[in-house]
């Protein structure tokens, strides 16, 4: 039987959704930090976005699921690690497009781990600049919560970590 | 890097009581901070505490894992089985939020929330920042990545104590009230337990409880200044010690509800 490989599994693992935010990947998000194989054996090393993140077990059953069926493969460990720490600034372009297109506004860069509250970031469903923040925390531990005073709709936006 | 399996007994004994020092401190004060689920003065305040009641909890279950790892037992049994006198939390953190339950005649105190939560972000904050040179790796980088997320509460917290300072003559009342009540046992973060020197001298914790308290007493005493609060003078000697596992009677009914889920069935796959 032919030998899976890293970039199968990487390819793989793009298949692997945030539970929350569908149309983005555990890749896209920057939560794949290494795959490494033994074999038929992969490991594949993920990095939290927040400690307290209740799916990351969803997200470890979705890996393993997703990876053992690649063909090649006998077993699939996934290691949560926090060496590299998560930071939003591991979001991919790719993902920071998708998060928007879902109405989440992408995170600012990290610049030390505050949300500016100078700027609002521009609504995701208008394109306008004119928000304003409502609450630093939201229904998610990696979210706040804005409004837009130009379309009159609240949105979600990554906090910087 | 050394498992868990090759290290010193003095060394693993210093870290495992730091460990639950931690684990058991978030625990607290995240179950405290669910309790507002409901009852907050305002929605984005009640959206706040369970965002934050998520992180703590979120904290104490990393820490847990850490003990499960040195092999102290399941993280979920050093969460929910050990008694009171086992607890390694500070006692400011196991003090009800008020008088009443959710269910009968809530009368929670808002002022003593955001002080309480304030003195403990910022001791957290010091604490992790000495906790980021830890000698035990694993501990080092869970603290650096926790300390990203406690930027917020800290944040969030001093803004209220800066509001309720301005907030006029009721806010200022019960403010000085709340601090009058948390100053009494605030002392209590900064005791390191029995295990303090060896924590130190292994380079776990590198720093003493003293310097601890001086690096926060800087910080607090410029934050109110800032919200024109008098500062309130050094924080007495607490009365228990719950880094000794000298803790109140609220305690014990605090992990009685915190637990009353889990020991109906411990073997249940959540």
């Amino acid at each position: 039987m032919a030998m899976v490989t890293v970039e199968q599994v990487w390819a793989a693992l793009q298949d692997v959704k945030d539970p929350e935010i569908p149309p983005v990947s555990v890749v896209e998000m920057g939560m794949v930090s290494r795959v490494a194989l033994d074999g038929g054996k992969v490991l594949v090393e993920a990095t939290p976005t927040f400690v307290g993140c209740p799916a990351l077990e969803i997200i470890r059953k979705a890996i393993v699921d997703r990876v053992r069926a690649e063909a090649g493969v006998e077993a699939v460990e996934v290691r949560f690690v926090f060496d590299p720490p998560w930071t939003t600034d591991r979001i991919t372009p790719a993902g920071r497009e998708k998060l928007k297109s879902f109405g989440i506004a992408p995170p600012p860069a990290y610049n030390g781990g505050l949300l500016d509250l100078e700027v609002a970031p521009r609504c995701p469903f208008c394109g306008s600049a004119d928000t304003h923040l409502e609450n630093v925390f939201g229904p998610t531990a990696c979210r706040s919560i804005f409004y837009c005073d130009a379309c009159r709709n609240p949105f979600e936006a990554m906090k910087p970590v | 890097m050394s498992g868990p399996s090759e290290l010193r007994p003095e060394y693993r004994q210093a870290l495992v009581e730091l460990l639950y020092q931690l684990a058991d401190d978030d625990l607290t004060m995240g179950h405290r901070d669910s309790e507002w689920l409901g009852l907050a003065p305002h929605i984005e305040e009640d959206v706040a505490f369970a965002s934050i009641a998520q992180d703590e909890v979120g904290h104490a279950a990393i820490y847990y894992r850490l003990l499960e790892e040195l092999g102290e037992g399941k993280a979920d049994d050093l969460a929910h089985l050990r008694p009171a006198g086992a607890r390694r939390n500070a006692v400011l953190l196991e003090r009800p939020n008020g008088t009443g339950t959710y269910l009968v005649e809530p009368h929670f105190d808002w002022a003593f929330a955001v002080v309480r939560h304030y003195l403990y972000d910022l001791f957290d904050a010091v604490r992790l920042e000495a906790l980021v040179q830890s000698s035990y790796a694993p501990l080092a980088q869970v603290a650096a990545k926790i300390r990203r997320e406690e930027r917020y509460h800290l944040l969030h917290h001093e803004t209220w104590l800066r509001r309720l300072a301005r907030g006029g003559e009721e806010a200022g009342r019960r403010l000085e009230a709340a601090l009058r009540q948390a100053w009494a046992e605030a002392g209590g973060l900064f005791d390191l337990g029995p295990q303090a020197e060896a924590i130190r001298a292994e380079g776990l914790l590198p720093a003493t409880g003293e310097e601890l308290l001086a690096r926060w007493t800087a910080r607090a005493q410029a934050a109110f200044a800032a919200a024109g609060l008098a500062w309130p003078g050094a924080l007495p000697p607490a009365p228990l010690n719950g880094r000794a596992g000298q803790h109140s009677e609220d305690l014990p009914a605090l992990l009685e509800t915190l637990s009353e889920v889990y020991r109906l069935e411990p073997a249940a796959q959540w």
